[in-house]
C-alpha cells in the first residue's frame, strides 16, 4: 500500500509527457519504419486508392545502390567532417582566448554568440548572396571581397562545385555554431578551480604545460558533449542547404534534402526510408555516448 | 504528503484535459462538416499575395453577384506550389477535403485523378457551354478517355523570349523584332553580343527550374510540336537522336548564361535585362508584371517574341479547378467552377493577374487588357498548343521533379558529352513510367 502511494503520484505526473512522447516520437518512428518497407511511391498509393505492398528492405537496397543517394551520403560525410572540425577549432580557440581574461570579454562573447541567434533560413539568405558564384568583373559577395583585398586567387564558384560545393555550405554552419561551442568550452574552463592552476604554477609548470596536463584533460567531457551535439545537428542539415541553394540543386544535396524531395513527389516510402537511414546513422553516434554516460553515472 | 496529493491531482487533471481536448477537436471538425450544407464553398489555392491574391478577390466579387447565397471561404495557403500541395494531400488523405482546389491543368492533375480525389466534370463543360469557347487543342489535352477533370481559369505562355532593346542596340542587332526562326539563328545573335559587348550576359537564366523551363522551349523548337507532344505518349523516343540534338543545343545555350544562375529565381534573372546586364531571357509571360512595375514599355525598352524556333506554337500552362470527391458542398463547388469559367470571372481575374482567359470569346482590347495580353490571346486562338513540362501541363509532379534533378546534375557538372548522355538517359527514365 505504501509502495503504491510512493509510486503512483510520480507516475501520474510524468504520464502526460510519457503518453505524448510515446505517440509523437516512438509511434511515429514505428510508422516511418513500417512505411519504408512498402512500395508507396505515389500519391494515389498513399491515399489508398491504389494498393501498396510490403517489399521488405528493397527500398533501402535500392537507395544505397543509387548513385544519387551515394552522392548525398558522401556530401553528408564531407559536410560533417568540415563542420565539426571547423566549429570545434574556432569554438575552442575563442574560448581559450577569452579565458585569458581579455578586456572586453563580454563584448566578444556576445559577438561570437550572435550568429546562433539568427535563424538558419535568414542566415542562408545572406550567405546565398555572399557565396555568389560570379567571378571576375561580375563578382559580388565574398569573391568581390577577395578582389578588393588582393586575394583574387581565392575566388571560386563556391556551391557550384559538384564535389566540394557542400563544403561552402559548411562555412555558414561553422559561423553559426562556433559561438555555441565557445560557450561550452568557456563554461568548462571556468568550472576548473583556480587552485589547480595555482598549484601547477607552484610546482613550476609552464603555461602550456598547465593547459596540456591540467586543463585539457578536464575539458574532455565538454568536448565529447560538443561533438555529440554538433554531430547530430550536422546529420540533419537541411534548412541551410535549401536556403543557400535549392532543393533540386545537385552539388549540395544531402539525405535530409532527398527526404523532402521524395515526400514532395508523393514517394512516401523512399522518404521514410531516408528518414530511417538518418535515424540509424544518428543512433550509431548517440548510443555509444549514452552507454558511456550511463557507465560514468554508475561509477 | 499533502503536497504530493495536490501534485497528483494536478497531473491527473492535466491528463484529463489533454484527452478532453483531443475529443473536442474531433467533434468540432465533424460539426463543421455538417453545417456547410449548400451555403458555402471552400476554395483551396496558393494565391495568397500580389496580383494573384488581387485576382482572387475579383473572382470572389463575381461569385457574390452571381450566387449571393453562397459564402466564399478562402482556403489560401502560402508557400507557392510545394507546401500548399503537401497540405492539400494531407487533407485529402485525412478525408477532409476542400470543396475545390487549384491544380495545374494537364498531367499534374493525374495524381489526383488516379487517387480518385477529383471528379469528372465533363457534364459541367456541357452545362456551362465551355466546349465551344475553349480552344480544341486545350480540350484535347485535358481529355482522358473521354473525361475531363479540370476547368482552367487562366492561361500563361511559357515560350516567350524577352530582349533588352538598349543592349541589342549596343551590339548592333536589329531592334524591331526578337523573333528568331531557329535556335541556330539565336546562337548566332548570342555570339554577336558576346563579341560586341563582352560585359553583358547574352542569355540570362535563373536556378534549376528556370533551366528546365529553358530546356522545354529548346525541345519544342528542335522537335516541332507533333514530335514534342509525342514525348509524352511514347511516340517520340526520349533516347533518340532528335532529343540528343536538342539537348546539345540546350548545353550550348547554357554556355552563354550567367555563372551565378543557380543562386537566383526567375525574377533576378529577368531583372538583369532591365539593368542592362543581359540581352535575352526566356521565361513565361509573368515577366511583364515585373517590367511594367519598373515603368518599361514594350517596343521601346524591351521586345517580346515566341522563343527561338517556336513561332506558331503556344507552350501553355494553366491553373484549373475541379470538383473534389467527397466535397462537403457540391453545389458550392459547381457555383465556383461556373464563376471561374464564366466571361466575367475570367476577365476579372486575368486582367489583374497578367495571364489571359482560357475562353476565346472575349474581346481583350475592349476589356482593357494590356497589349501583350492581347497578342498572347491572339496566338492562343491560332497557334498549335503544347503543354509545359516544368509547369505541370505535360508532366506529372514526379516527372517534373525528376527532370529538375537531371537538369541540375547536368548544368552544374562539366556539360560535356558524358554529362549529356547521363541527362538524356535520366530524362528517358523519368518519362518512361
Amino acid at each position: 500500500m505504501t509502495r503504491i502511494k510512493r509510486y503512483v503520484p510520480p507516475i501520474l505526473l510524468i504520464s502526460p509527457s510519457l503518453v505524448l512522447v510515446g505517440i509523437f516520437v516512438y509511434y511515429l518512428i514505428f510508422g516511418s519504419v513500417q512505411l519504408s518497407t512498402t512500395d508507396t511511391h505515389s500519391f494515389p498509393q498513399f491515399a489508398g486508392t491504389v494498393p501498396h505492398e510490403n517489399v521488405g528492405i528493397d527500398n533501402f537496397v535500392e537507395l544505397l545502390r543509387s548513385k544519387d543517394f551515394q552522392h548525398s551520403l558522401k556530401n553528408l560525410l564531407l559536410y560533417t567532417a568540415i563542420f565539426i572540425t571547423g566549429t570545434m577549432f574556432f569554438g575552442f580557440l575563442w574560448a581559450w582566448l577569452l579565458d585569458r581574461r581579455s578586456r572586453a570579454e563580454g563584448v566578444f562573447r556576445s559577438l561570437y554568440l550572435f550568429p546562433m541567434a539568427v535563424s538558419s533560413v535568414a542566415a542562408g539568405v545572406v550567405w546565398r548572396w555572399l557565396l555568389n558564384a560570379n567571378q571576375g568583373k561580375d563578382a559580388s559577395g565574398l569573391n568581390r571581397l577577395f578582389q578588393a583585398t588582393g586575394l583574387g586567387f581565392l575566388e571560386n564558384g563556391w556551391t557550384t562545385s559538384v564535389s566540394f560545393g557542400i563544403a561552402a555550405i559548411a562555412m555558414p554552419a561553422i559561423w553559426q555554431m562556433s559561438g555555441y561551442v565557445m560557450a561550452l568550452f568557456l563554461a568548462g574552463f571556468r568550472g576548473i578551480p583556480g587552485e589547480l592552476r595555482e598549484a601547477a604554477r607552484m610546482d613550476g609548470a609552464k603555461e602550456w604545460q598547465i593547459y596540456r596536463h591540467v586543463l585539457f584533460p578536464q575539458l574532455s567531457p565538454v568536448a565529447l558533449s560538443a561533438l555529440i551535439i554538433l554531430g547530430h545537428m550536422s546529420l540533419k542539415v537541411f534548412d541551410l542547404i535549401v536556403s543557400v541553394t535549392d532543393y533540386r540543386f545537385y552539388p549540395t544535396k544531402a539525405p535530409a534534402v532527398d527526404m523532402a524531395n521524395y515526400m514532395n513527389t508523393g514517394d512516401y516510402a523512399n522518404a521514410a526510408a531516408v528518414g530511417v537511414i538518418l535515424l540509424l546513422v544518428i543512433l550509431v553516434l548517440i548510443v555509444p555516448y549514452l552507454i558511456h554516460t550511463a557507465r560514468e553515472d554508475r561509477k | 504528503m499533502r503536497r504530493t496529493r495536490i501534485l497528483a491531482a494536478v497531473g491527473a487533471g492535466a491528463l484529463l484535459l489533454g484527452l478532453a481536448a483531443c475529443g473536442d477537436s474531433k467533434d468540432s471538425s465533424d460539426s463543421g462538416k455538417d453545417s456547410t450544407g449548400g451555403k458555402q464553398v471552400e476554395v483551396f489555392t496558393w494565391w495568397t499575395s500580389g496580383s494573384e491574391a488581387l485576382g482572387l478577390e475579383e473572382i470572389e466579387k463575381v461569385l457574390k453577384d452571381k450566387y449571393p447565397d453562397i459564402k466564399f471561404v478562402n482556403g489560401g495557403v502560402t508557400g507557392g506550389g510545394g507546401s500548399a500541395k503537401d497540405l492539400l494531400q494531407t487533407r485529402l488523405a485525412a478525408g477532409e477535403p476542400p470543396d475545390t482546389f487549384q491544380v495545374h491543368a494537364g498531367k499534374e492533375a493525374q495524381d489526383y485523378i488516379d487517387a480518385k480525389q477529383v471528379e469528372d466534370v465533363s457534364d459541367l463543360y456541357d452545362r456551362f457551354g465551355l466546349t465551344d469557347v475553349f480552344p480544341q487543342d486545350l480540350i484535347d489535352m485535358l481529355t482522358q478517355d473521354g473525361k475531363i477533370y479540370t476547368i482552367p481559369s487562366n492561361v500563361h505562355r511559357a515560350n516567350v523570349l524577352w530582349a533588352a532593346i538598349p543592349v541589342l542596340e549596343a551590339a548592333g542587332l536589329p531592334t524591331d523584332s526578337a523573333q528568331f526562326a531557329s535556335i541556330d539563328e539565336f546562337i548566332a545573335a548570342l555570339d554577336k553580343i558576346k563579341a560586341a559587348t563582352p560585359d553583358v550576359t547574352p542569355l540570362s537564366v535563373g536556378g534549376t527550374w528556370c533551366q528546365v523551363h529553358l530546356l522545354e522551349t529548346v525541345l519544342i523548337a528542335e522537335l516541332g510540336a507533333p514530335a514534342y507532344n509525342g514525348l509524352f505518349d511514347g511516340s517520340t523516343d526520349w533516347a533518340g537522336a532528335e532529343v540528343k540534338g536538342a539537348l546539345e543545343k540546350f548545353g550550348k545555350l547554357m554556355s552563354y548564361t550567367n555563372a551565378d544562375r543557380d543562386s537566383m529565381d526567375w525574377e533576378p534573372a529577368s531583372q538583369m535585362l532591365l539593368d542592362g546586364k543581359a540581352a535575352f531571357n526566356i521565361m513565361g509571360d509573368w515577366v511583364p508584371a515585373l517590367l511594367d512595375s519598373k515603368n518599361l514599355v514594350a517596343g521601346k525598352d524591351y521586345l517580346y517574341a515566341a522563343s527561338p524556333g517556336t513561332e506558331g506554337i503556344y507552350d501553355f500552362l494553366a491553373d484549373s479547378f475541379s470538383r473534389t470527391v467527397g466535397a462537403p458542398d457540391k453545389a458550392g463547388a459547381e457555383a465556383w467552377l461556373d464563376v471561374i469559367s464564366s466571361k466575367e470571372g475570367q476577365i476579372g481575374f486575368n486582367k489583374v493577374k497578367g495571364s489571359i482567359p482560357a475562353r476565346t470569346d472575349i474581346d481583350l482590347a475592349a476589356e482593357g487588357f494590356s497589349e501583350y495580353q492581347q497578342s498572347a490571346a491572339e496566338s492562343f486562338k491560332s497557334d498549335t498548343i503544347v503543354g509545359s513540362i516544368q509547369h505541370g501541363a505535360a508532366a506529372t509532379i514526379k516527372q517534373g521533379a525528376d527532370a529538375n534533378n537531371a537538369v541540375s546534375k547536368f548544368t552544374t557538372g562539366a556539360m560535356d558529352a558524358a554529362g549529356l548522355a547521363t541527362l538524356q538517359q535520366e530524362l528517358a527514365a523519368a518519362f518512361a513510367g
